[in-house]
């Protein structure tokens, strides 16, 4: 959370558009229009250079040596989980985990947290509108415990209504898996409420925050599940590195998930003791170049005011709807009312595939595909959609590009 | 990179109106066909006479170019020998893969999907149908063996 954001009037695209240096590229000799920010969004110079100059300056491996670089490199994989703390609101640095990105964190807590704990006939609660990441853990999981998996549905705007939570929690629900924003529909979740019901029965919550976390304000405190997943690359850091927050009672009680250097306090053949927290749960060298590029994107973030590029991104999201509403054919898929900047769509008698191809001619990047949400696909009755998702550098005149590239593929096929 | 080299007039037309689209029933043998990165899903059914391909079908959604793909394949091989389609397959699996490939004359209208080639993405969408085609004759050809 920003503790000072700048009013929005100060909020200068035009100037964030240049902080990316990508995005001055052309792409088949036409201005790259990067509109496939909820895949992976691009990297300011900011996180690059803070990246660079640990390369060149820095590096060593961290918590080893006594040497001098070790202790910097040590120094810097460490502020940056207090920023990552800080940003979220943990409500200490032992809850914050390093990991791969989100998927590893759900994996995590999947293997380590609900392997342990899940009996034949308990539930795993998720919603329908999961990202395959948040879906195939808890399958692995449920097959190797007895578990069952079981979705809430959602309704044709894409919305999970809280009363279906309640209705499909039951005694048996032991793990409740959703996610904060859809990828593929942008639906925001009532995550706050989702917990509270979830926690009335008795059931722990682990959220999927990686689109969620780059385009609003997370307070962990205010949400209060115990888990929560994301990942650096959606949020302006490199990939390779996610976090997982969890609740440090929980953490403490879940035994390591891989074993190997940096989570251990001492090795014998006989015995070997673990490292407390967060070590416990990062076997092995991590990412320290990408937990250091991740701390300086969370910086680069609070430069803008992560409230002022959601009201940035809103703002977007309501003049792509309308322009889009307007193009011929073009139907949206998913129409929560609160919905993150991300427009999934598709055009009658044109393919998502073929659609794609014609926007990237015109260097317009979008996502097309069923954006790894296939069960999302199949309830809307589509094999794929194509997906406009926006970030802190998009600007106006993208929606424009877009709109006329549209309007290029009808006149390809129509 | 020009889309009129890949949205040729044939292709445009084949996806519209695709030829041998629908299911044989009964068939000698069926295959699914699916690419699991954009959806595109393909059912081909061929009836086998001899050595010779006597008629085939096929079905399915999927982008323009997997369609029109698998439209002008079913028109290409319909009546032919398994040696003539295998040659076919060679064929057009080289020009779609082979930047500088020849492009064969016997191709025919089959050639107007060279232009996929600048599109290496899109090679498997114009591939999936002859995979299908070819896990239906192999399975064919398994059923003659073992009668």
């Amino acid at each position: 959370m920003s503790a000072n954001p700048k009013p929005l009037a100060a909020y200068d695209v035009e100037r964030i558009h240049r902080d990316f240096p990508i995005l001055a590229r052309e792409v088949h000799g036409k201005p790259l229009v990067f509109l496939d920010s909820a895949a992976s969004a691009q990297r300011p110079n900011a996180v690059i250079e803070v990246v660079d100059a640990y390369e060149r300056l820095h590096h060593a491996n961290v918590h080893r040596g006594v040497h001098q670089l070790s202790q910097e490199a040590t120094a810097m994989f460490e502020q940056a989980r207090e920023r990552v703390r800080r940003f979220v609101n943990a409500a200490s640095t032992r809850e914050v985990i390093f990991t791969r990105g989100t998927t590893e964190s759900i994996n995590l807590v999947a293997q380590s947290y609900a392997r342990p704990r899940l009996q034949p006939g308990d539930e795993i609660l998720l919603t329908a509108l999961e990202h395959h990441a948040n879906i195939v853990p808890w399958q692995l999981v449920a097959e190797q415990t007895g578990a069952q998996v079981r979705a809430v549905p959602m309704d044709r705007r894409g919305v999970v209504a809280l009363d279906d939570i309640a209705a499909n929690l039951t005694e048996r629900t032991r793990i409740v898996a959703c996610a904060h924003v859809s990828n593929a529909l942008g639906t925001v979740l009532p995550v706050r409420e989702i917990t509270r019901l979830a926690h009335a029965r008795g059931a722990v919550v682990l959220v999927d925050g990686a689109q969620a976390v780059p385009h609003q304000a997370v307070d962990l405190a205010q949400l209060g599940c115990d888990f929560y997943a994301f990942s650096g690359h959606k949020m302006y850091g490199p990939t390779g590195i996610g976090v997982l927050v969890g609740r440090e009672a929980l953490l403490e009680a879940m035994p390591p998930w891989q074993g190997g250097g940096d989570m251990i306090l001492t090795v014998s053949f006989e015995k070997t003791t673990y490292n407390e927290l967060p070590y416990k749960f990062e076997a092995g060298t991590p990412n320290i170049s990408g937990a250091i590029g991740l701390g300086a994107a969370i910086d680069y973030i609070d430069s803008l005011g992560i409230d002022n590029i959601h009201a940035h991104e809103q703002r977007l999201l309501r003049v792509a709807t309308e322009r889009l509403q307007r193009v011929p054919g073009l139907n949206i898929v998913g129409t929560a009312p609160d919905k993150a900047a991300v427009i999934s769509f598709t055009l009658e008698g044109i393919h998502p595939h073929d659609l794609g191809t014609i926007l990237d001619s015109e260097g317009v990047a979008v996502r097309t595909g069923h954006h790894c949400a296939m069960p999302v696909m199949e309830f809307f009755g589509v094999a794929a959609t194509a997906r406009a998702s926006f970030a802190c550098y998009s600007r106006e005149s993208d929606i424009d590009a877009l709109v006329r590239a549209l309007g290029k593929a009808r006149e390809v096929f129509v | 990179m020009d889309l009129k080299d890949l949205y040729r007039d044939v292709i445009l037309d084949h996806n519209r109106s695709p030829r041998l689209f629908g299911r044989l029933e009964p068939a000698d043998s069926a295959a699914d066909g699916h690419n699991p990165l954009c959806g595109d899903r393909l059912h081909v059914t061929v009836r086998v006479e001899g050595d010779r391909v006597s008629d085939l079908r096929f079905e399915g959604k999927g982008c323009a170019i997997s369609v029109a793909s698998a439209s002008l394949m079913c028109e290409a091989v319909k009546g032919r020998s398994r040696a003539d389609i295998a040659h076919l397959f060679d064929e057009i699996h080289t020009v779609l893969t082979q930047h500088d490939a020849p492009v064969p004359e016997d191709l025919g209208k089959l050639a107007a999907l060279t232009g996929v080639r600048e599109f290496p993405v899109r090679v498997k969408c114009a591939s999936l149908c002859w995979h299908t085609l070819n896990a239906a004759l192999d399975r064919s050809a398994s059923t003659v063996k073992t009668e």
